[in-house]
């Protein structure tokens, strides 16, 4: 996966796991916890779909690497070799 | 029409999900109802067939009016009989009809008393003949010495009993200023006082147009022959249901006047604690190592299993404060407060989540809080909540020292989980920390039971095994 690939992905699994959450005006490096006020349940739903989507696994310990959609499509790359 | 919640006074009906001849079953969802807080759907209290919808879709009614009839005897318009107002929709619509032609013009008049009068009538008359087999002496006595009629009350046990919380409700509702949202909306924009304005609607509920009234200088009582000018577009029996885009508005306004009533009635006091967490934390990790990303847990889960099961502990702090007295009711219905992204916020009820595993707790929050967002809540979700949290962890704040939602007793706070400096053993520790509060209403009890409920909120989160 390339970045701009990881980046589209991020995209529209925000846009599916949080109703209303619209990342497309967002800087890649807003964090989005902030920028898009999502609570716990938000952020777990959007992992959920994340990894869903991607077939990464993402752990707990990895949630504090999510804070942008940079940081986001970053991970995503990594993990995907 | 049920009583969502303690300010509700009338809904509009939205839609059917069922038609004459459809069999339902005891908390199946039947009707979906506007109020000024968001689209909820009504559950039927009783297994039975539909025999007639009596009330159109876009109509707006007062609490208590019959929504339709079951076959098998019962009705579904009180699905939530502990909060039901009491009003019964036979009397509502007899007075309805009577009042009208008094206070209105003739053309409304004839819109007013459609279909439901005659309805009304006949079940005034199989109300009162079976008066007397609908309830025990006990609930007898009660509405006696409450000074409730029985006959004006509509049962929400099984076959229209009368249930000692139908008569509670009743004698409580007359003490309260019943006023349409949209006859509250006018009166705050014109800066008017509801009180000591006589209303024109159903038994004496001030309309707006009264509001109007009361505004524009000296009331003069709108004649049959010379209608008030502001009373001419409104509709008898519908006063405009809340525009789909004045819903935010329409929400801060019920927000406004729940939390000023709270804030009147109720004496608060607080207290806080800040908790380790170190040992739910660490718990909670564990856990969702071993299982898929759809089934972990936020701490939030735990802190409101925590908050719950401490409200059956210490039962002083769950239920109702109605007519000076306390009500505990057996379940604990914990209150979750929503905060919606256009504005606002609802507090549906998570059902006896003391008694629900931390999986099925947090399945049912996420549930919840979906469904609170995207407006399909259930009628007894709204309405049931017998002791409710707040948590702002989300939002940064290290703590919060909450509003009472009336009639409860008390609501629990939750701030932001950080890590803190802890003594621990003698020595200094980094561990998180949460800051736990309680409002409670004084009424109710003294600090000394709110400080037992928090000391047993810590004492469950330090051992998340047991939750």
């Amino acid at each position: 996966m390339d970045r701009e690939q990881a980046l589209t992905v991020v995209r529209e699994s925000l846009a599916a796991a949080v109703p209303g959450a619209d990342s497309s005006g967002l800087a890649s490096d807003a964090v989005l916890r902030e920028e898009l006020e999502l609570d716990s349940l938000d952020f777990l739903s959007f992992v959920e779909t994340l990894s869903g989507r991607t077939g990464v696994g993402i752990d707990e310990d990895d949630y504090a690497r999510l804070d942008t959609l940079e940081a986001c499509a970053g991970f995503l790359v990594t993990r995907t070799g | 029409m049920p009583s969502l919640g303690a300010d509700m006074t009338e809904g509009s009906l939205v839609e059917w999900l069922v038609q004459p001849g459809d069999t339902v079953v005891k908390g199946q969802a039947v009707a979906v109802v506007d109020t000024a807080k968001s689209a909820i759907e009504v559950e039927c209290f009783e297994d039975g067939a539909i025999q007639e919808l009596l009330v159109e879709p876009g109509t707006t009614v007062p609490v208590g009016t019959v929504l339709a009839v079951l076959a098998d005897g019962g009705r579904t318009d009180a699905p939530a009989g502990a909060t039901d107002t009491g009003e019964t929709a036979e009397t509502t619509n007899t007075a309805e009809a009577g009042k009208t032609v008094e206070t209105i013009k003739a053309a409304e008049a004839a819109k007013a008393t459609d279909s439901t009068k005659a309805t009304g009538a006949a079940d005034t008359a199989k109300t009162t003949e079976r008066t007397a087999a609908r309830t025990t002496p006990l609930v007898r006595r009660l509405a006696h010495d409450r000074h409730v009629d029985l006959d004006s009350v509509r049962g929400s046990g099984k076959a229209g009993r009368v249930t000692r919380a139908d008569v509670e409700a009743a004698s409580r509702d007359s003490g309260r200023i019943r006023a349409t949202p949209y006859a509250r909306r006018t009166a705050s924009e014109l800066g008017v006082d509801l009180r000591g304005i006589d209303g024109t609607g159903t038994d004496g509920t001030i309309r707006a147009r009264d509001v109007r009234a009361a505004a524009s200088g000296p009331t003069t009582p709108a004649r049959p022959a010379s209608p008030a000018p502001a009373a001419a577009p409104r509709p008898a029996v519908s006063p405009e249901p809340p525009a789909p885009d004045g819903h935010a508005q329409a929400r801060r306004q019920a927000i406004a006047h729940l939390m000023s009533k709270s804030k009147h009635e109720i004496p608060h006091y607080y207290l806080s604690t800040t908790i380790d967490l170190a040992a739910a934390v660490a718990w909670m990790r564990e856990h969702n190592r071993a299982v898929p990303v759809a089934e972990r847990l936020v701490p939030a889960a735990l802190l409101l299993k925590a908050a719950a099961v401490a409200a059956r502990k210490v039962p002083e702090m769950n239920g109702f404060w109605i007519d000076g007295g306390h009500v505990r009711p057996a379940a604990v219905h914990l209150g979750v407060a929503v905060s919606l992204r256009e504005g606002g916020l609802v507090a549906p009820a998570l059902h006896d989540a003391d008694t629900l595993s931390l999986p099925a707790l947090m399945a049912g929050l996420r549930d919840l809080v979906r469904r609170a967002r995207t407006g399909r809540l259930r009628a007894s979700e709204t309405a049931d909540p017998t002791i409710t949290v707040t948590d702002l962890g989300d939002q940064g704040v290290e703590a919060v020292f909450g509003v009472i939602y009336p009639p409860q007793v008390a609501l629990v706070g939750y701030g932001r989980v950080l890590d803190r400096p802890v003594a621990v053993d003698g020595l200094l520790g980094v561990r998180p920390c949460v800051t736990a509060t309680l409002s409670a209403d004084h009424r109710a009890g003294d600090g000394a039971v709110g400080a037992r409920y928090l000391a047993t909120v810590d004492r469950l989160l330090h051992h998340p095994e047991d939750l």
